[in-house]
């Protein structure tokens, strides 16, 4: 049974049974304004062409293209749609549709299991680590993350190691005041030591989470980058097999750039998911599937607003429901 | 800027070299090239295919001309059509009014408060003009801090009310830039999404009270195709009047700098290319299109480098550098120029026939910058104008003094006596440029 047919059953289960999950709900409203404009396309070409043919790949590949999903898997996609129009004798446009579910999903697991479970320290605190180039959201993103663990019941410290861009710290002290959880910063310079005296507060007041906030820092910035390498010795030697995580912020709207940051860091760091912020707009987001399926590295989050509850785990099921979910009714 | 996007450009273009005369055949090939070179640089979709088909079939109507290869007349056409991709002539900024008003709009994170302190510097330095920070973003946490912040290290003022209504901000900051002598005042506004309709209104307002001068999108530079949904909607609810396009130094594609002109016939007036706070360009769409295509950007240098050397300064290296004089006196002094450049990176990579000489892959790392200048300081002022009398004692002598090591000394002479060959090449024109 492919994706479609699952996806289809929640559907009409969801119909049946009168009774939506909210996470379900949150995905909805947040991926309106994207799968507005992406599933009308398809639904117009759908309505244009009812036959396959030439015209109408050429129609399908600009609508995928314009969904930032990368010139090279739409490529290889349309390939194996081409491929499969062939072998299984698809004429009908509408049939077609199922099988393009089914293979962005196939993009995206890529016979992989799926981890977007964040790892916890056995003992002792866990470390997040956020990093990404300037201006994707990274302080916004630790003040959901604080709520959210908040909430979880966890005693919470954020670390302002973003010691470059003016008025970075100020805005993360915000955060922990709003959301209610303890905060380090000072007027020091250097990150790595304000790192090292955050950790050390941290494991003191015995915090269950400690979320760092770094540096906006372009993927080319030979110095910004090695100094990521130098926290990330400087958090191993106060907290053993720290960071737990280490998460790349990707704004939604990010083209292809996209690719080139998640190998950048990766490079430096071991990124161990994404967080998707900005979905609650136009933007697509498509990218993920590009970064997937060329740098394998799995998103975990998903912003879709600025306020404090505006942030879910990811998860693909839901997200390319919630991209194709009109075309099945 | 645009390296990848200039290579794969490059790339297609080579196809074309060696062959007698432009055929649809040989063409296509070539097109579907640029075709994918656009689309991974994020450039438009529609963009893209009517840049392609107009040079296609440019191309095929070309004449074949004697003397001119048609690789040649290609490379012509393609930047002839890129330049009129970003806009033809440069756009200035309208700095009539008294004050003047300019506001900046835009998505979270485009950089529009970091542009603002950018843009007050330069209207100070290259304007003569004595600009006021207007801080109206009073929604992100800690946005006003930001841009008083940025005021106090450009010793800017900046003038901020918290959380007040912007229209009540904006009436008494022109009051404050009256009473101040300030004759041109940037508004920096909170950012948000084109489709928030409470928060383009309060934009609306703000400009049917007010009518700014200039009403700019800050635009990121590593934007997607979304970038269209974007412009679009801020076009519709504002009359924009220019565009300044950020963070177009890193690696990134750029699309959204081919796009927009083409889409919305706004016009490109600034671009930011680093992190400093006098990291940002006027935008030359020619100049831009000679960049991409790896020609270079000379007169970029050239303005650069004429804010820091005197014209007569700039002109006895240039003989020395000819006659092969150039010493490590000169040597040092140019280094201590060239750090007030801001990353060097940023200016090898203008240079023509930069990435085909791999020069866009240099980084420099202020560090080994720093131990270069720390060897040369180790040597005495006659070694530094006679480096052959550097042998195994000095050597070591100069290594101990700058506590590097002798190999260091051993590399930076060869490559100093390298520099200096390569500049009397280039002096006496035995550097053939490439178009």
């Amino acid at each position: 049974m492919g994706l479609f047919d699952k996806l289809k059953g929640l559907v009409t289960k969801n119909r049946e049974v009168k009774e939506t999950s909210e996470e379900l709900n949150t995905y909805d409203k947040g991926l309106t304004k994207t799968r507005d404009e992406f599933v009308s396309k398809l639904n117009v070409l759908g309505i244009k062409y009812t036959k396959v043919s030439d015209e109408y790949f050429d129609e399908l590949e600009e609508i995928l293209i314009m969904a930032d999903i990368g010139v090279n898997v739409v490529t290889e996609l349309i390939k194996k749609l081409r491929d499969r129009v062939k072998s299984e004798n698809i004429s009908n446009t509408k049939e077609l549709n199922e099988t393009i579910v089914d293979e962005l999903f196939l993009i995206y697991v890529n016979g992989e299991s799926l981890t977007d479970k964040i790892n916890m320290a056995s003992e002792g605190p866990t470390v997040i680590l956020m990093v990404g180039v300037n201006g994707v959201g990274k302080t916004t993103t630790i003040g959901k993350l604080a709520n959210k663990y908040k909430n979880d019941g966890k005693k919470v410290m954020l670390i302002a190691a973003d010691t470059f861009r003016a008025g970075a710290v100020a805005q993360l002290r915000e955060w922990s005041e709003r959301v209610g959880v303890d905060f380090f910063g000072t007027e020091e310079k250097d990150p790595s030591s304000v790192i090292f005296d955050g950790l050390t507060k941290a494991m003191e007041n015995n915090i269950d989470i400690v979320l760092i906030d770094t540096a906006g820092r372009l993927q080319n910035k030979v110095n910004l980058m090695n100094e990521l390498s130098k926290m990330n010795k400087v958090i191993e030697r106060i907290v053993p097999g720290a960071p737990h995580e280490t998460l790349l912020v990707v704004d939604a709207t990010t083209g292809q750039n996209g690719i080139m940051q998640a190998k950048a860091f990766k490079e430096i760091t071991n990124i161990t998911g994404i967080v998707l912020t900005k979905l609650d707009g136009t933007a697509k987001g498509g990218i993920v599937l590009a970064i997937k399926n060329e740098v394998n590295i799995p998103v975990k989050f998903i912003g879709l607003g600025e306020g404090m509850n505006d942030l879910q785990p990811f998860d693909i099921e839901n997200y390319i429901y919630g991209l194709f979910k009109d075309m099945m009714n | 800027m645009f390296e990848y996007l200039g290579d794969r450009l490059s790339n297609a273009i080579k196809n074309i070299s060696g062959m007698g005369r432009i055929t649809e055949e040989n063409i296509n090939d070539a097109i579907r090239e640029i075709r994918l070179a656009l689309l991974e640089a994020d450039v438009n979709y529609q963009v893209v295919k009517s840049f392609t088909d107009s040079v296609k079939e440019k191309a095929l109507g070309m004449e074949v001309q004697k003397n001119i290869r048609p690789d040649e007349l290609f490379i012509k056409l393609v930047k002839d059509e890129l330049i009129s991709l970003l806009g033809g002539d440069e756009a200035p900024l309208n700095t009539k009014g008294n004050p003047a008003l300019l506001m900046l709009v835009g998505l979270q994170g485009s950089g529009k408060t970091t542009s603002a302190g950018k843009l007050a510097n330069y209207l100070r330095k290259k304007e003569t003009k004595k600009p006021l920070l207007v801080a109206c973003d009073i929604y992100r946490p800690a946005a006003i801090d930001q841009l008083k912040e940025l005021g106090k290290q450009l010793q800017i003022p900046v003038y901020e009310e918290g959380k007040n209504s912007p229209v009540d901000i904006i009436s008494h900051a022109l009051d404050y830039a009256k009473e101040n002598n300030n004759d041109y005042v940037i508004i920096d506004t909170a950012g948000r999404l084109q489709i928030d309709e409470k928060l383009m209104d309060e934009l609306k307002s703000i400009e049917s009270t007010y009518k700014p001068q200039e009403v700019i999108l800050v635009i990121d530079a590593m934007m997607g195709q979304d970038a269209i949904n974007v412009i679009n909607g801020f076009n519709e609810a504002l009359n924009l009047t220019g565009c300044i396009v950020t963070k177009l130094d890193g690696n990134t594609k750029g699309g959204v700098a081919l796009s927009i002109r083409q889409l919305t016939n706004v016009p490109i007036k600034f671009v930011g290319d680093s992190e400093k706070l006098d990291g940002l360009s006027k935008f030359y769409p020619t100049r831009m299109a000679e960049r991409i295509l790896d020609m270079g950007d000379i007169m970029g240098i050239a303005e650069k480098v004429e804010d820091i050397i005197s014209e007569d300064e700039a002109k006895n290296e240039a003989i020395k550098m000819k006659q092969g004089k150039y010493d490590f006196e000169d040597f040092l002094k140019n280094i201590k120029q060239i750090k007030k450049l801001g990353p060097l990176e940023n200016i090898i990579k203008m240079l023509p026939q930069a990435r085909k000489m791999g020069l866009d892959k240099v980084e420099v790392d202020p560090k080994q910058m720093a131990h270069v200048e720390a060897i040369i300081q180790s040597m005495t002022p006659y070694e530094r104008k006679h480096p052959e009398v550097l042998k195994a004692s000095r050597k070591k002598r100069i290594a101990s003094g700058s506590g590097r090591s002798v190999e260091e000394v051993n590399r930076l002479l060869e490559q100093f006596e390298q520099m200096k060959k390569m500049m009397k090449m280039f002096s006496n024109g035995n550097m053939k440029m490439p178009f």
